[in-house]
């Protein structure tokens, strides 16, 4: 059969951000993918040479404009890892409210447009509907709505009063309950079901030797995520991570969804058990040897390799992004579909490109 | 089927989710992270803020008694103003309004900070 190859992006109605397919098809069948990068390459890592170490939080922030607050986390902790930093109890559990507070906005970002990519567009506004509420308790506790610049090398800038953490447990109790409004279309509904389950399938093996990350990795079965290391206040608090064993789109929805309410949960844990102290420690010296840190993103984990020499810039910063690691799941997915089925199955790998490209 | 049924008429009885902007405006929260104002009357132009700034986008002259502040390169972090010694450096709630053409703020005082002259005066921003 006469072998046909269609260009699947940059630009695409489905695709938030420009990453370009190669898609090869026989008839309606893809049988290669090839993807290809650069096209919003930043160069953000070669900034270490003209910022200093503290102002680079500033810069790995604006990395993603999902997932900023947990890009500075990571950075904020290789460094304190390396200049031996002890961090304040409270600024720990702040930060897990805070982080938790970014992984449910950006699974509800995701859930809407995947609603989206298989023409559900009364649940993306749903979605987004609901999203605007968790912005606006950024705005409120910390100033900004997507970009929160809350981390500091030593703790967090800024801290959350009683009439704050009340404000959030209100508004968060509104969350859950709109979000089991829309419980069973999201996991019973037939248009959902018919364009999701079965479609992308990934076994536990395949997706662990392709090395997958996040929830794409906990869809097909496997429990991992960087959480379970205890860092932050992980380790003070409950956490069991989000499994499903299908492995396909429709798994992949499920461990989303499901994890929108475990923040809440994780959120209600760190609040009610938020002691009280400083939020800050004074930092001195300047930042020598090289540290490998990891933390748990939306997407899965992000990797920072930071190296120092004791000057005021960093030598060498290296971001590994979950998206990098869940690239090779496409094209392991994508043979064997159909074209009309490719706008699901890429975007249920929840792709961030100006994460990977940097 | 019909899951989004219950969903659709709470949208229909309900408030609408979306404002007339920009008839209607919803303000700022109060920590809301929005334009940095200089009071230059007070400025001792130290220099901390255009040290600490990670988009370097503030300019300090100790000599000349000159504050230079290019809003379109400016993040709204916050860190200048809470860096700033002399408490001259404020940042609003509201963000600031939209421009048609790039300009570089240029604050003028004296060293002494005792101020005798204040100009603001608008130049094309640095590329």
């Amino acid at each position: 059969m006469t072998k046909t190859i269609i260009p699947f992006g940059p630009q695409h109605p489905v695709l938030p951000e420009p990453i370009h397919l190669k898609l090869t098809l026989e008839d309606e069948v893809i049988t290669e993918a090839i993807p290809a990068f650069g096209f919003v390459h930043r160069g953000l890592e070669k900034l270490v040479e003209i910022r200093d170490f503290h102002q680079m939080i500033y810069v790995v922030e604006r990395i993603c404009g999902i997932c900023s607050m947990l890009h500075a986390m990571c950075y904020c902790q290789g460094i304190e890892e390396m200049m031996g930093i002890e961090v304040p109890p409270r600024a720990r559990f702040l930060r897990v409210i805070w982080s938790e507070l970014h992984r449910m906005h950006s699974h509800l970002l995701w859930l809407g447009l995947f609603a989206d990519s298989f023409g559900f567009e009364s649940l993306f506004m749903q979605f987004w509907k609901i999203r605007e509420k968790i912005l606006d308790i950024d705005e409120a506790t910390t100033g900004n709505r997507i970009i929160v610049s809350v981390n500091v090398i030593g703790g967090v800038r800024k801290d959350l009063g009683t009439e704050q953490t009340s404000m959030i447990l209100s508004a968060l109790k509104d969350v859950e309950k709109e979000l089991q409004w829309l419980e069973t279309t999201i996991m019973s509904d037939y248009t959902v079901q018919k364009r999701t389950v079965g479609k992308g399938i990934l076994t536990g093996k395949q997706a662990y030797e392709l090395g997958l990350v996040g929830p794409t990795l906990r869809a097909s079965g496997v429990a991992q995520d960087a959480r379970m290391l205890g860092y932050a206040a992980f380790g003070d608090i409950n956490f069991t991570p989000v499994v499903e064993t299908d492995g396909d789109c429709y798994a992949r929805c499920k461990v989303r969804f499901r994890e929108v309410f475990q923040s809440i949960d994780l959120i209600r844990q760190a609040i009610g058990k938020l002691p009280n102290g400083e939020i800050a420690v004074k930092v001195k010296g300047r930042p020598n040897g090289e540290v490998v840190t990891r933390v748990e993103q939306p997407r899965g984990e992000v990797f920072y390799y930071i190296k120092a020499n004791g000057t005021k810039n960093l030598e060498r910063l290296r971001v590994r992004t979950p998206t990098f690691a869940n690239v090779p799941a496409l094209l392991t997915m994508l043979p064997g579909a159909w074209l009309s089925d490719v706008p699901v199955i890429v975007l249920s790998i929840d792709p961030c490109i100006s994460c990977t490209e940097r | 089927m019909f899951n989004m049924t219950p969903a659709i008429l709470r949208n229909f009885l309900g408030d609408r989710a979306t404002r007339r902007y920009p008839h209607v405006i919803r303000p700022s929260f109060e920590n809301a992270r929005g334009a940095i104002h200089n009071d230059i009357h007070i400025c001792t132009f130290c220099g901390v803020c255009a040290a600490k700034c990670p988009s370097q986008c503030i300019a300090v002259e100790k000599k000349a008694a000159t504050w230079s502040y290019n809003p379109s390169a400016c993040v709204c972090c916050g860190v200048c103003a809470e860096s700033c010694a002399s408490g001259s450096l404020q940042q609003e709630r509201n963000y600031r309004k939209p421009f048609r053409e790039k300009e570089m703020i240029v604050l003028k005082g004296t060293s002494s900070s005792a101020v005798n002259d204040t100009v603001s005066i608008s130049a094309p921003a640095q590329p």
